[in-house]
């Protein structure tokens, strides 16, 4: 399947996988992290239960300490 | 084109609400307050210390002032005329929605990221049609072409996502202001959308 990952187009030899498997394909091991599919909020309880499939936009963004 | 008076009309109309009062928080207030908005409403907890003059905006003769009293202080020096309600207390998700549900845009300016975290969650999750505007990641020199703005529906995410206050990576005004005034600016273009 084809998504788009943090604004880029993203590849996976796969129809669809959970948010928790594309964390560990692409290596997101921050602790503190704001998911977001198809600009909605997806729980930290839910990344092993979220689908995402052909042509959704998923962003995880990374919450680093500072200000 | 509009004229800096109707913007100005405009922003005197809105409401800002601003978690955190430190590095982020007191530099985006100073920008929407000499922008023109009417009305902030700021909550922190903390106390203005020596060591926080290396980036946000209070004075040395401030040094244990609550922050807020001193935001106020140095604010209304700019503008005597502004509305500001400031509140000294932590930002926890039972006062979330008491502090900031009739705000028409919210800047996260937390310093740790498990406060970014319970604000971001909350806010997305109990206010999602309220714009807001968050950063992560503006600590230390240097890099500044890696800040950038994550947008995702009504949420925007300021700041290269990487860079990590700690011993040796201190942060220091320049970058925290870079992303202090990208948040202010994100917020100007949310307030004003109804002109363009």
């Amino acid at each position: 399947m084809k998504i788009i990952l943090n604004n880029r187009p993203e590849t996976f030899d796969a129809d669809s996988l959970t948010v928790s498997q594309i964390m560990d394909l692409k290596s997101f091991h921050f602790k503190m992290l704001v998911v977001r599919l198809n600009d909605h909020l997806v729980k930290k309880e839910d990344y092993s239960l979220t689908d995402v499939k052909e042509g959704d936009d998923l962003k995880i963004i990374h919450l680093v300490s500072g200000g | 084109m509009p004229t800096f008076n109707q913007i100005k009309a405009i922003l005197s109309q809105k409401t800002v609400g601003i978690a955190g009062a430190g590095g982020l928080g007191s530099n985006c207030a100073s920008s929407l307050i000499r922008s023109g908005v009417g009305k902030l409403i700021v909550a922190d907890f903390d106390r203005v210390s020596p060591e926080n003059l290396n980036r946000q905006f209070y004075f040395r003769k401030q040094a244990g002032m609550k922050k807020v009293d001193a935001l106020r202080e140095n604010l209304h020096k700019i503008c005597p005329g502004c509305v500001l309600q400031v509140h000294d207390t932590r930002v926890t998700e039972d006062n979330i929605e008491l502090l900031f549900s009739v705000c028409d845009v919210v800047v996260e300016a937390f310093d740790d990221a498990e406060q970014k975290s319970i604000l971001i969650n909350y806010m997305l999750t109990h206010l999602p049609h309220i714009p807001l505007v968050a950063a992560s990641g503006m600590a230390g020199w240097g890099g500044t072409e890696k800040i950038k703005v994550v947008k995702s529906g009504n949420f925007y995410l300021c700041g290269d996502q990487e860079s990590e206050i700690s011993e040796d990576n201190p942060p220091i005004a320049p970058r925290v202001n870079i992303v202090a005034n990208m948040q202010a600016d994100i917020v100007l273009q949310l307030l004003l959308k109804e002109l363009f």
